[in-house]
């Protein structure tokens, strides 16, 4: 059994307990949250050990491994404590809000050999999964262009601030939603080095952006574009898609559904010349347990797998998500708009 | 409960293979007007029972049915609640605290914070009860013989294992609607065994039952195997496995399946709605 503590009892934690309380390979050892409220509820109908202080956590229950979901600002400085500490971590996304810090924990957890992996689970969505292979393989050619691109319906009305309204504490659209086709891209196309401008709206956020739309580069010299808005009720939830254009072909893919064009057919078995389509129930694998999509459940899963030695650490590590980091600051640097 | 329910995912743009298909939905059932027109299709085919999310947009629904009583004399809607969207969207905005103090109705965190934070076990209970009633406020006065709740909080508990808050809704339903609760799951062996752990026996369970496997966590075995040994009375949803299955081969199998008592299905055309029925029908058919 795999000892895990979690650090951050919100949504995306508590999202995070649930599916580790199913796993079989997994014992919950431990809860900090600063919400005396939260707390009380987790030891009152789960029984598990809670904290408002997660240094003595570690001290009480010696956790093998341990999620963190806290607000971004936090991340580096209890990042650095916890990998001095020799134990595994997943993090909740954006990993840093500045980039030194995450390219130097990347390194500590390198040097230390601890296996640390980053939430953006994107990557463990099977369309998305599919469009990475197609494009690896140089199946559609020579890459000329991308398009990535997230809306949903979060900020629908001028409201009160929360830390998601604070640009100093990782809120905003371009670090909560954006972040997450940025780090898709990074990983399908190539790590995007170049910002030739952005812009950053908002809507109804006073301190915030609500959209984010930019003109992007990769380190080989693809061009593409990001657009992201969160103030978009014509969404039912989040939904996220990427467009490639290459020599060969071109793919637009949701999380949901891959279509595929084919110039030609010289194309990867299961493929034809021209359109093809392929849905996400088609490409996914069974789970063992199932709370909001397939991808949650396969991210937590494959971290403990590689806790216990049997994939490698190569998925949404400390060093990815770096990258995906340097992107970010990259789009803020380059603001065109006041 | 009726064989056959009429699911309500095609008309709120819920469509688990194609955003595109969402859209062509959202913008064909814009009125509320068709969507009753819809339900009336499938009435009219015998099928009297219809299965919702608590969708804003149901309270319009509920009050034209409550204005024709007559007409839906024999109709009946299984609520599932709660339309966890709005609450996954709220948290994400105002997170945990800041949703409770917007949707659980009064000032009733406000109370609990000034009475200091020794909150009693039975105070957390009232959130849910409070937030089950607002939720059913829209069905006066329509039947709703069983009232589900929603598999992200099903699961949610289920993950967390709080079993004591499963039951506490289970018991509340009964207490205070006085008609049966289900609980709609993407881990049906799981749950159904952490149910059997407090002591509720032969409950109402919906869940994926198809023959692609589709979201049948753990596998179709272990769904199967509990199927034919287990006491449930289980609601096949997605039965064509979010389209992977033609509509016959999908409908045989989920007929042939032993304590299966409901197959709910989800349609916008009255061919689309008629088939399923009559393949049902057919399917029970043989078995007998």
């Amino acid at each position: 059994m795999i000892k895990v503590a979690l650090i951050g009892a919100g949504k995306m934690g508590i999202s995070h307990l649930s599916i580790l309380g199913a796993h079989p390979d997994v014992e919950i050892v431990g809860v900090a949250d600063t919400s005396k409220m939260v707390n009380d509820v987790l030891e009152k109908y789960s029984g598990f050990k809670t904290f408002t202080d997660y240094k003595k956590m570690l001290d009480a229950v010696k956790p093998d491994a341990v999620f963190v979901a806290i607000p971004t600002k936090f991340h580096a400085d209890f990042v650095a404590e916890l990998l001095n500490r020799n134990i595994h971590l997943f993090v909740e996304k954006p990993f840093c809000l500045k980039v030194e810090q995450s390219e130097k924990l990347s390194a500590i957890a390198k040097e230390k050999k601890l296996i640390n992996q980053v939430g953006y689970h994107n990557k463990f969505i099977s369309t998305f999964e599919e469009v990475k292979r197609l494009v690896s393989g140089g199946h559609i050619g020579n890459i000329q262009h991308f398009l990535g691109e997230a809306y949903g319906p979060v900020v629908l009305k001028k409201k009160q601030d929360t830390w998601r309204s604070d640009p100093e504490e990782g809120g905003g659209c371009l670090m909560d939603y954006a972040s997450h086709v940025i780090d898709l891209l990074n990983h399908i196309v190539a790590p995007i080095n170049t910002v030739h401008g952005s812009l950053l709206k908002p809507i109804y956020s006073n301190k915030v952006e609500d959209a984010v739309y930019a003109l992007l580069e990769t380190e080989n010299k693809i061009s593409g574009v990001l657009s992201v808005n969160w103030s978009e009720e014509t969404y039912r939830k989040m939904s996220t898609s990427i467009t490639v254009i290459g020599s060969e072909g071109k793919i637009i893919s949701d999380a949901s559904e891959l279509r595929v064009y084919f110039k030609s057919a010289n194309c990867p078995t299961g493929y034809s010349k021209g359109w093809n389509v392929k849905y996400v129930t088609d490409l996914t694998e069974q789970v063992d347990f199932y709370l909001r999509g397939e991808e949650y459940s396969a991210q937590i899963d494959y971290f403990i797998k590689a806790i216990k030695g049997e994939v490698p650490n190569n998925k949404n590590t400390f060093e990815s998500a770096a990258k995906t980091d340097k992107v970010i600051s990259l789009i803020k640097n380059n603001k065109n708009n006041a | 409960m009726e064989r056959i329910l009429f699911g309500d995912n095609q008309f709120f743009a819920v469509n688990h293979i194609s955003d595109e298909k969402s859209r062509a939905q959202s913008i064909k059932f814009k009125e509320d007007k068709t969507i009753l027109d819809t339900i009336d299709i499938a009435r009219d085919l015998g099928t009297e029972t219809f299965m919702c999310t608590t969708h804003d947009r149901i309270i319009n629904i509920c009050e034209m049915v409550r204005q024709n009583p007559e007409k839906y004399k024999n109709f009946s809607i299984l609520p599932c609640m709660p339309y966890a969207h709005k609450y996954a969207n709220a948290v994400t905005e105002l997170g945990i605290v800041g949703t409770i103090q917007q949707y659980v109705p009064g000032n009733f965190l406000g109370t609990m914070f000034k009475g200091g934070l020794a909150v009693m076990s039975k105070d957390y209970l009232s959130i849910m009860e409070l937030m089950v009633d607002a939720e059913m406020k829209m069905f006066k006065k329509i039947n709703t013989p069983v009232i589900f709740l929603q598999n992200v909080v099903t699961d949610l508990l289920l993950g967390l294992g709080m079993k004591d808050i499963l039951k506490a809704y289970h018991d509340y339903v009964i207490k205070k609607y006085n008609v049966e609760p289900g609980f709609i799951t993407m881990n049906m062996p799981k749950l159904l065994a952490v149910l059997e752990s407090v002591g509720i026996q032969n409950p109402i369970i919906c869940s994926s039952i198809n023959k692609a496997g589709f979201r049948m966590s753990g596998g179709m075995e272990i769904y199967e195997k509990t199927l034919r040994e287990k006491q449930v009375r289980a609601i096949a949803m997605q039965v064509l496995g979010g389209g992977a299955i033609p509509a016959k081969e999908a409908l045989e199998y989920v007929c042939n399946l032993p304590n299966v008592s409901s197959i709910l299905f989800g349609a916008s055309s009255k061919q689309n709605i008629a088939q399923t029925i009559s393949l049902i029908h057919e399917f029970d058919e043989k078995k007998k």
